[in-house]
């Protein structure tokens, strides 16, 4: 099937395009991106005129049309808790929210620890995946935090990155091993940075909201404390490190004075990190029950700043999708976690409209940074590359209703709340979305 | 009236509402003096008590306070009910609903549990203790015992001595007496008072001593033991030598100073004896008010019109 998007904004920093064109596609491939000029009528036009029902031409004005969006941050739960998401519905609800290419962390049961797991893994989402699924490893077996994983077997068989996402490596000698070791595959470790003996058993964050819940706090201290370990253990090991999900104003000054003294350190944070604040768990909302906790509003600002300054590289959803009876429980019982693909477009766009990112420098938050740390040939949009695309509406406004998640997972603390801008179309893998 | 399904906890509360729940009590207390302690004001209605902590007082106090308001009262035991076959609390308490309660109430160690339930359920949720949260009823009767000791709150120091951090009652306390215009301090090691708390426009002492001064009323919290090699203070015996109440310190407080304690008491680790069962303690009547202020709560959270 041929394809014509007209007219809308085309925006790729990795291809200096940020003007309004259009994008030819042929069986799922792009096969021209151009600008429009008033004076010049393209001969493309006239071959794809409206009536050629070999062609479906798709009016882009007033649209951005971006590059399918990278989440290098999600739970798919596929092997083991397919009752909360599988591959299926968790591609489904990527590509809802204008991703193409999701990195799926490796806490499934079993593990994704060792090559059969990840073979799996690559072959349902071959098989029944809507978008581009790269698994993401275990560092170590079972993510006990003993002993390595077979890394570089993993990487084989299609991981690209490596993490114990959820149970940080706690012993300093074994991150040190795995930031050494995965230099000779040339791979990324992801670190969730929490020093778990510090957050023991704790809730949500550390301030005088936890005292007056009765919440056991989790201060910042605890994530600050783990990110300067694994800098300084990437300075002395020469290897790539890229910190997950920041939530803390001291995180984002550690890693900016950490990479302006040279260290080879990425960075992430979510959407929730810089929309919500602690006072979302009021009323004990386990919804805003997530890991790290939701701060406060300065750290929101720092947040923001860091993502302004690129000391933060990458907007990930740390989609997170839970059943609701596990979300319906005591605050302390129930399990961390947003369910955050369908929404994480339209909460960073809201960065754009408060003029702290261009459009472009969000693109590359959620494309361009991720394809480049995860060393991936996609986030572009290039001729004679696979069409992998998504429109959205700008001003398009609508009210988050979780019941209409294609995601299996309804866990959304932005229920209700009306937000501007949202992916109307996606075109991935040559089949359209909308 | 109050307009009001649950009491969850005292910082929902409006010091108009602490004061009516103050005033409604003083009437029951008069009632339960009397020789026929019972009165029929929520006959046919039923209390449930679903407790998912070991209790004795607060439970029997419950109990005792809605058999003499007429009710009757089932004592949910959870060791024997279908909660240790993986029964989730919703279900639990929807069920106990449907057999027809019209109060429930919840003692549970997860902060927030009744918040839960009062979004579930028709029913009134009473909190008797949740987590590290609240124990609303706790505070209500301590404020009730200090004005009938002291006449008014306003204006007192009030001194809460131990482990604030892991403490509902404290927490509940420092709401209630805040709003009833006393001024609180707390007394304990800086590992069970949380630095933040200050915010809540409390004084926080770490030296008993200096704590002690020309406080009128004393509330001392007991001390877990399981906080006891966990990195909150090394050995019982180092706290109480810190932080316990000996007559000595008893003497560094103002005139007429009134001793309370929330119970159970460590007798010779946060108070000894002598001051327990002497005649600054007031912790017997304390016992005795608790029942006057639940059939208070009860009362008011039913909506029957006087």
């Amino acid at each position: 099937m041929k394809i014509a998007i007209k007219g809308g904004h085309i925006i790729d920093p990795s291809q200096a395009i940020d003007w309004i064109g259009d994008i030819f596609i042929d069986d799922g491939r792009i096969k021209d991106v151009r600008k429009q000029s008033a004076a010049f009528r393209s001969p493309g036009e006239e071959q794809s005129g409206g009536d050629d029902p070999e062609i479906r031409t798709i009016d882009a004005k007033d649209m951005f049309v971006l590059p399918g969006l990278i989440d290098m941050h999600v739970h798919l739960r596929e092997p083991g808790f397919e009752y909360k998401e599988t591959i299926q519905t968790g591609t489904l609800a990527a590509v809802k929210g204008g991703f193409t290419t999701v990195c799926c962390m490796p806490n499934t049961f079993p593990v994704n620890d060792n090559a059969s797991v990840t073979e799996f893994i690559k072959r349902k989402a071959s098989q029944e995946g809507h978008c581009m699924v790269f698994p993401i490893g275990a560092i170590t077996k079972s993510q006990k935090g003993i002993e390595l994983a077979e890394i570089g077997t993993m990487r084989d068989e299609g991981c690209i990155a490596f993490s114990d996402d959820g149970q940080p490596v706690m012993n300093s000698l074994i991150m040190r091993r795995a930031l050494e070791y995965s230099k000779a595959f040339n791979v990324p470790i992801i670190s969730h940075c929490e020093d778990t003996t510090l957050s023991e058993a704790g809730l949500m964050n550390e301030g005088l909201l936890s005292v007056t819940l009765g919440l056991r706090g989790i201060p910042a201290e605890a994530e600050q404390i783990m990110i300067f370990r694994d800098i300084v253990l990437a300075e002395l090991t020469g290897g790539r490190l890229h910190i997950a999900h920041v939530s803390t104003e001291g995180s984002v000054s550690l890693i900016r004075s950490m990479k302006k003294r040279g260290a080879n350190v990425t960075a992430e944070t979510c959407p929730h990190y810089f929309s919500i604040t602690e006072e979302a768990v009021k009323g004990y909302d386990t919804h805003a029950k997530v890991n790290p906790p939701l701060r406060t509003a300065r750290d929101i600002e720092a947040i923001k700043e860091g993502l302004r300054d690129g000391t933060i590289d990458v907007i990930a959803t740390d989609h997170a999708p839970h059943h609701r009876d596990e979300k319906l429980r005591e605050f302390d019982m129930a399990p961390f976690g947003i369910s955050g693909l369908e929404t994480a477009v339209s909460l960073s766009l809201k960065l754009v409209d408060e003029g702290l990112l261009t459009m472009s420098q969000l693109v590359e938050k959620m494309a361009t940074n991720p394809a480049r740390i995860m060393q991936i040939e996609r986030g572009a949009i290039k001729a004679d590359t696979e069409a992998s695309l998504v429109l959205v509406d700008k001003n398009k406004k609508y009210t988050v209703e979780a019941q209409k998640f294609v995601s299996k997972g309804k866990n959304t603390p932005f229920e209700g709340w009306t937000l501007k801008g949202m992916p109307v179309l996606t075109i991935c893998r040559g089949k359209i979305y909308e | 009236m109050l307009n009001k399904k649950d009491l969850l906890g005292i910082k929902e509360l409006s010091l108009e509402e602490i004061i009516l729940f103050l005033d409604t009590a003083a009437g029951f207390k008069d009632v339960i003096g009397r020789d026929i302690k019972k009165v029929p004001a929520l006959r046919g209605k039923t209390a449930v008590n679903l407790f998912f902590e070991p209790s004795t007082r607060t439970r029997t106090s419950f109990e005792l306070a809605a058999k003499r308001l007429s009710m009757d009262v089932i004592n949910f035991s959870v060791p024997t009910s279908s909660v240790v076959k993986g029964e989730g609390l919703i279900d639990t308490a929807l069920t106990v609903q449907a057999l027809g309660a019209d109060f429930i109430i919840i003692r549970h160690t997860s902060s927030g549990a009744p918040y839960l339930l009062a979004k579930h359920l028709k029913a009134s949720v009473i909190n008797a203790g949740d987590g590290t949260n609240e124990h609303p009823t706790q505070a209500l009767l301590d404020a009730f015992t200090i004005i009938e000791k002291k006449g008014d709150i306003k204006g007192l120091e009030i001194a809460i001595v131990g482990d604030i951090a892991h403490s509902r009652v404290a927490k509940s306390n420092i709401y209630c007496l805040t709003k009833l215009g006393a001024k609180v301090r707390l007394i304990g090691p800086p590992t069970l008072i949380p630095d933040k708390i200050r915010e809540m426009g409390v004084g926080v002492f770490h030296n008993m001593e200096e704590g002690l001064k020309n406080v009128d009323v004393l509330m001392m919290l007991r001390i877990q033991m399981e906080r006891q090699g966990k990195g909150f203070f090394p050995s019982t015996d180092e706290y109480s030598r810190n932080w316990g109440l000996t007559s000595e310190r008893l003497s560094l407080a103002g005139d007429n100073v009134i001793v309370m304690h929330p119970g159970p008491m460590n007798r010779g680790i946060e108070i000894v004896s002598e001051i327990a069962d002497g005649p600054n303690s007031v912790i017997l009547d304390q016992v005795t008010n608790g029942i006057a202020v639940r059939m208070a709560v009860m009362y008011l959270l039913s909506g029957v019109k006087r």
